[in-house]
């Protein structure tokens, strides 16, 4: 699994902001824990150590030195500290705040299995992958088209739910450029454990040349065999679901391939992007990832050849 | 034939369960059923260990086939459902079956009859949603059960409608069992035992079923509207139609924090009874142990949207929930330093059910 983009989604390893402030907070809250639990494990262990011959004296009745004990050590000092932790808290409270209603700059709408990535300022529509500019904030919103879904990047951000009737608006940032590992983090379906993504943050120069990059139409096919490739894709269905911006293909069910070549993994991070992962996704979608909406697509070996040198042609 | 010969005669034609089939299966005796709960909801809690095992058996290396994802989410949301619902809180009615008449002083429960009519519901309710594996249509949608997932067009199976009807009948085993033991616990106490001078247990049992009584109504109408938006068409959970994907976590959880204190609390009436027995001393600090019992139940009440800090509340909601999570930590916090008293002021013999004993206090300030 870890040689998909992104390695292991560490929230104790943050990268951005908001994740620094939640791993710090929860250093503080596990810290805070460990001490109490410690004094606890003491004044439990302590009379277990102990020899007690004499007799206690167990007068029944109000014994208001016990009640004023039990009161201060169960309740008064654990509410000083609680009010101190909850005050601590409250000033991370802000990211969860979302700001303005104004445009975001990405839409992410989770389905069942996958995350469909929009560019609403800039017109680019992809898939399963969200380039970001590192070191600015990208304000997010959250939609679903189906299930609740819910957006995770740990070492990002926390977790914030897509609901189907719902808009919620977030953001993230990450500090420096690299693949940041996201998931799905709402039980989803079938496939819940096969609805990864990629956030891939690049510096501002590079972010500029994948948007020019991603704003053009698809490359024409090239050459023969990914011309015959276009026929068979059209001719199997595939543009029944799938659009590729300026060859024909306009459906709207299954992910944008206009720039499929340039995407990292296939099937919601489940495979690196390589030509036999991708040969065995075609045909036989359904296997590898029972329950989503991809059918197992009937063709030939060289339908097959062929359509894979037209998707390898679609940077 | 004198007066007590026939008075003995009447309380035996009422009161004796005869030594047949029929007699073992229409007994309303109190020890028996609440044996029988104990009983079943152990049987119960081994099934949902079996399913744990399994899952982990799935979960031991990266990649594994031992179960497809559809068996292996029938298996987490049976896993939950059963240990939830056929074994947490069943396990604890059967405890409180037994010991409630005993500790009150009464021949029986207040209504012994609705007694065995609840067992034998949640009985049926079990037995009902295991035979989903039968049929090999489970509910897969998670002991919460998150609509839309849930709903028809997303889970077109009959999984989901066995988990509806499981709880809904079982919903109704327990809201009985609560009016018994609240009736029997304000209305059958022996003369001279004040509320005050209540053994601690009685306390947790009253609290329990009076959160159970006030809580268990959210989920039972939360599955009854999911019942009628998959079979019937309405639209409650629809937001295409009007309805809301968000007020199922509302309902579920308005139930479902309350009941963390269900399963929680009668532990904490075990416990605060048996650790005095083996310090040898008296509970410390009893009275307010038991308003602390008390708080616990009205408070659950309050704290319910902390499981839902992820579907974007606005941010004053989350201060509040998150400041409600943090006060129910005091009156758990004044029950533990009661133990904690009691143990040190004590002259504790360390037999194995005291080390038992220290062991929940230990899990339990490490999960609070």
């Amino acid at each position: 699994m870890n040689q998909l983009p992104g390695g292991i989604p560490n929230m104790l390893a943050p990268r951005g902001t908001a994740a620094q402030h939640l791993a710090t907070l929860g250093w503080v809250l596990i810290v805070i824990s460990i001490i109490v639990l410690i004094l606890v494990l003491i004044a439990l262990l302590v009379p277990l150590a102990r020899e007690r011959h004499s007799d206690v004296q167990d007068e029944p009745g109000y014994n208001a030195r016990e009640h004023k004990f039990v009161l201060m050590v169960g309740a008064a000092i654990p509410a000083l500290i609680l009010l101190g932790v909850f005050l601590y808290s409250m000033k991370d409270i802000g990211l969860w705040e979302s700001g303005s209603n104004s445009t975001p700059d990405i839409e992410v709408t989770g389905h069942q299995f996958w995350w469909e990535v929009r560019y609403p300022k800039l017109g680019i529509h992809t898939a399963n992958e969200i380039y970001i500019p590192s070191g600015t904030r990208v304000k997010i919103a959250l939609m679903s088209s189906d299930v609740i879904h819910s957006f995770w990047v740990p070492q990002l951000h926390g977790k914030l739910d897509l609901i189907p009737g719902r808009v919620n608006r977030f953001w993230i940032e990450a500090d420096s450029a690299g693949k940041y590992r996201g998931e799905c983090a709402e039980f989803c379906g079938a496939q819940h454990a096969h609805m990864d993504f990629t956030v891939v943050a690049v510096p501002k120069g590079e972010f500029s040349r994948w948007v020019q990059a991603q704003q053009k139409p698809a490359a024409p096919p090239a050459d023969p065999a990914a011309v015959e490739g276009r026929r068979a894709f059209q001719f199997a269905g595939c543009a029944y679901c799938h659009t590729v911006n300026g060859n024909g293909a306009a459906g709207r069910v299954g992910p944008d391939l206009t720039h499929f070549a340039s995407r990292l993994t296939i099937g919601a991070g489940m495979m690196p992007n390589t030509r036999g992962a991708l040969a065995g996704w075609v045909v036989g979608a359904q296997h590898l990832k029972p329950g989503i909406r991809m059918p197992d697509v009937t063709m030939s070996g060289a339908e097959l050849q062929a359509v894979l040198a037209y998707l390898e042609g679609l940077r | 034939m004198g007066v007590t010969a026939l008075l003995d005669e009447r309380l035996d034609s009422l009161w004796e369960t005869p030594r047949t089939i029929m007699g073992a299966l229409t007994t309303v005796d109190h020890k028996t059923l609440g044996k029988r709960y104990l009983i079943t909801a152990f049987i119960f809690l081994c099934l949902g260990g079996i399913e744990a095992a399994i899952m982990r058996a799935q979960l031991a290396r990266p990649g594994e086939h031992l179960l497809s994802a559809e068996a292996y989410n029938q298996l987490f949301s049976m896993h939950g459902t059963t240990m939830m619902f056929l074994y947490a809180a069943p396990v604890l009615s059967g405890f409180s079956n037994y010991f409630v008449p005993l500790l009150v002083g009464s021949r029986d429960l207040a209504y012994p009859r609705l007694n065995a009519f609840s067992y034998w519901i949640f009985l049926f309710a079990g037995v009902f949603l295991y035979s989903s594996f039968l049929v090999g249509a489970a509910p897969n949608g998670g002991w919460f059960n998150y609509v839309p997932l849930t709903t028809r067009p997303f889970d077109p199976g009959i999984n989901i409608d066995f988990y509806n009807i499981a709880l809904i009948f079982l919903s109704v085993s327990t809201t009985v069992g609560a009016i018994n033991f609240i009736v029997t616990i304000l209305r059958m106490r022996a003369p001279g035992m004040t509320l005050g001078r209540m053994p601690i247990y009685l306390w947790s049992t009253l609290s329990t079923s009076a959160v159970i009584l006030f809580s268990i109504p959210a989920l039972t109408g939360a599955c009854l509207m999911l019942e009628l938006d998959r079979r019937l068409g309405t639209h409650f959970f629809d937001p295409n139609g009007g309805g809301s994907s968000l007020l199922w976590q509302h309902l579920f959880w308005s139930f479902g924090h309350p009941w963390v204190y269900v399963v929680v609390l009668p532990g904490f009436g075990i416990v605060s009874m048996a650790l005095p027995v083996f310090a040898r001393r008296r509970l410390a600090a009893f009275e307010y142990v038991a308003m602390s019992t008390v708080a616990i139940a009205i408070i659950g009440f309050g704290v319910w949207a902390h499981h839902m800090f992820a579907v974007g509340l606005p941010t004053v909601g989350m201060g509040f929930f998150s400041a409600a999570s943090m006060i129910i930590v005091l009156p758990s916090g004044i029950s533990v330093t009661a133990w904690l008293l009691t143990s040190w002021t004590g002259r504790p013999v360390y037999t194995t059910s005291y080390l038992f004993i220290l062991g929940f206090i230990v899990i339990f300030v490490i999960g609070d």
